[in-house]
């Protein structure tokens, strides 16, 4: 009888590992990256392109159009045009694409420039090559009650932030401000949502132009039944308060930039990605929907909003998009060292070395641009004006 | 009791206990603060308002809306093909960790010097916490290439179900296999029975009682590995997944977060059921005193 049991106790095990296993196999559809697939679908290659160039890019965040630069260019065809097959890899709560990069297995990455710095410094040896967004998107909302207009105002609020390095804005305002951070106000811990906001914890709430802040105004207003309106919030913005940072820029392997056909493949992939990012600015509705295409889950009208926010913070684009403007750089870099944290210390304590950045590669990658014609300035760029639906929808 | 009315009744005192949470959730949203309770200054009650607490009938009502405008498909399409991919990588973290776990337990019970080793760091393992290993996970796999053997990502999440799993199984088997009656054992020794014969013959059956609960552990631990896994490395396609993503839109949607997490939850509940269906096997031939 023990003996039985005892084989039954093995069959079962088996039976399930069996299960398991079958699963296992006919996984391999369901969980390999969809976008590898979609990249060999759209990316038909050029003429006198035998083999594309894989590369990987890290983004930051999950697909939304933050990004939404890079997939038109994989949905159009751009980085095919250049010879490049690129696989685009999401970010999650706790990858560093900076880290990422670093180690290896990215060949490029979305980073802010302030956290890449961060990891610079810490030993990191990447490089800003291309500026994306030539402004910062961040702000503090708060209800018109609080009277917060400024961040002189924050002095003995509740401050909700997220942390993970996105709060460096909110130590260099309370810095200008004259206000200490660890005494002045209270720093809360903020959720994804804008929930903390709304039910009071947070008086004033760290919120991206083109995400957070929609977020509140897709919200039923429990007052008036309908959706909150602009008019319901004060903002402060820190690219207003003159603290604003760089924020998403593409970065390299800088031990890779020494070998001449990284540098081309990076001249490549900047060009394709500001490509399309210009096709992004003339058509918002058409990457709204690749984005929605390549899997997020974000509402319809939230992503148009999205797009529309993200491009306002390119275009336009004076010096060109990409560039790296020297002033908005220092000021970050500024910034970066001489705002103060929670525990007195700064992101950086020196100045990053002048190889942090180049504009070599955006300037070739601009040239390439210019001889088919794109416009990668966008001077006549014109915001849309966005309705948002409830919950985004 | 026959079997069949037991049946009956664990299924009865099923659907009540689920109502008496409906009842107890939708008579808090009644009786509680809208605005939560605060006692000097501290919030010890949670807010009753439906941004905080939706109602039971709206999170039921959201599964069969579409997920995104303009998609055909539903919430309850999404969140359960969620759970099935969650499920996969789980069992295949559970099987991991329970030949991981009864091997290690093997070996403990056998080699004396080597529980004395091991088993302090198997204690130490488990207090790394789950969110550090996950990218480190990852980032191994991303580099792991063994012959045309390409480390696919899923396999990390369930890498950090094994972690989660192991640990209850290798410990409640080691306690199991030293269970053994000492008369038993003896008895044994005295037919001169090989340490493999007293191990599959005597030790092993004696383990069931300890196993059968490890192994529920080991089953909603593989469970939150993955989820967990899912949600710190962005794995896509699984129910961890959905619950960030739709806890993004908690603002202005705040009862779709809930269809996932409820999807997480019958996920452990079906991971367990597994496990109790090998119990009712494993002990059939049991008195039923000594069934757990």
């Amino acid at each position: 009888m023990k003996k039985r049991s005892l084989k039954m106790a093995f069959a079962g095990i088996a039976v399930m590992s069996l299960f398991a296993g079958a699963c296992g196999g006919s996984d391999d559809a369901a969980p390999i990256d969809t976008t590898a697939a979609v990249t060999e679908e759209t990316t038909a290659p050029a003429a006198e392109c035998v083999t594309p160039t894989p590369v990987k890019l890290q983004l930051q965040w999950f697909t939304q159009a933050q990004f939404a630069g890079y997939y038109a260019a994989q949905d159009q065809g751009f980085y095919a045009d250049q010879c490049l097959d690129v696989t685009i890899l999401e970010g999650a709560v706790d990858i560093s694409p900076q880290t990422v990069l670093a180690n290896g297995e990215a060949d490029f990455a979305i980073s802010w420039v302030s956290k890449a710095l961060a990891s610079r410094e810490g030993g990191a040896n990447i490089v800003n090559i291309a500026q994306v967004f030539q402004r910062s998107g961040t702000l503090q909302v708060s209800f018109k009650d609080k009277n917060i207009t400024t961040s002189a105002d924050f002095k003995g609020k509740n401050i909700g932030n997220w942390g993970y390095g996105n709060e460096f804005e909110i130590f260099a305002a309370l810095t200008k401000a004259g206000l200490d951070p660890a005494k002045d106000v209270t720093l809360v811990q903020q959720q994804f949502d804008m929930a903390g906001l709304l039910s009071g914890d947070i008086d004033a709430a760290e919120a991206m132009t083109y995400n957070e802040y929609a977020q509140v105004l897709e919200a039923i207003n429990p007052a008036t039944k309908a959706l909150y309106t602009a008019d319901d919030f004060n903002v402060v913005s820190y690219e207003a308060e003159g603290v604003g940072m760089l924020q998403d820029a593409i970065w390299a392997d800088g031990s890779r930039l020494e070998d001449p056909a990284y540098v081309d493949t990076a001249t490549k992939f900047v060009a394709a990605s500001i490509q399309g990012w210009s096709f992004c600015r003339d058509n918002t509705s058409a990457c709204r929907d690749i984005v929605v295409s390549k899997g997020s889950k974000l509402g319809a009208s939230h992503q148009l909003w999205q797009m529309n926010e993200v491009n306002k913070l390119i275009w336009p684009a004076a010096g060109g998009a990409g560039m790296i403007d020297a002033a908005a750089w220092d000021r970050t870099v500024a910034l970066s060292q001489s705002a103060k944290n929670l525990e007195g210390g700064t992101v950086l304590t020196k100045a990053p070395d002048a190889g942090a950045y180049t504009n070599d590669i955006v300037t070739a990658a601009l040239a390439l641009l210019s001889g088919i014609g794109v416009d990668t300035t966008g001077s006549a760029y014109m915001p849309e004006t966005v309705v948002l639906a409830e919950a985004g929808n | 009791m026959n079997f069949a009315r037991r049946v009956a009744y664990r299924t009865a005192m099923f659907i009540v206990s689920i109502f008496s949470v409906v009842a107890i959730w939708e008579l808090y949203k009644i009786i509680g603060p809208q605005d939560g309770g605060k006692f000097f200054g501290v919030s010890v009650l949670p807010r009753a308002n439906n941004t905080a607490m939706p109602h039971v009938s709206t999170m039921l009502s959201r599964y069969s809306r579409p997920e995104v405008r303009g998609s055909d498909k539903k919430i309850w399409a999404v969140v359960l093909s969620g759970a099935w991919f969650s499920l996969r990588l789980s069992l295949v973290g559970f099987f991991l960790g329970t030949t991981i776990g009864v091997g290690l337990a093997v070996l403990m019970a056998r080699f004396n010097i080597v529980k004395r080793g091991l088993l302090p760091y198997l204690v130490m393992s488990q207090t790394v916490p789950l969110i550090a290993l996950a990218p480190l996970v990852v980032s191994w796999g991303g580099k792991l290439e063994i012959g045309s053997f390409v480390w696919p990502r899923w396999l990390s999440a369930s890498i950090l179900g094994t972690f989660l799993a192991f640990f209850p199984i290798a410990v409640g088997t080691l306690r199991g296999l030293s269970s053994a009656p000492a008369a038993a054992v003896e008895l044994m020794e005295s037919y001169a029975a090989s340490w493999k014969q007293t191990l599959f013959k005597l030790r092993f059956p004696a383990a069931v009682p300890f196993m059968v609960p490890a192994f529920k552990l080991g089953a909603s631990g593989a469970v939150v590995g993955v989820v967990v896994a899912e949600i710190s490395t962005g794995l896509k396609g699984g129910i961890g997944r959905l619950i960030i993503e739709y806890a993004r839109e908690a603002t202005g949607d705040p009862a779709k977060v809930f269809t996932a997490v409820f999807g997480a939850a019958a996920l452990g509940l079906v991971m367990a059921g597994f496990v109790a269906i090998s119990d009712v096997f494993l002990m059939r031939n049991r008195p039923k005193e000594s069934s757990i």
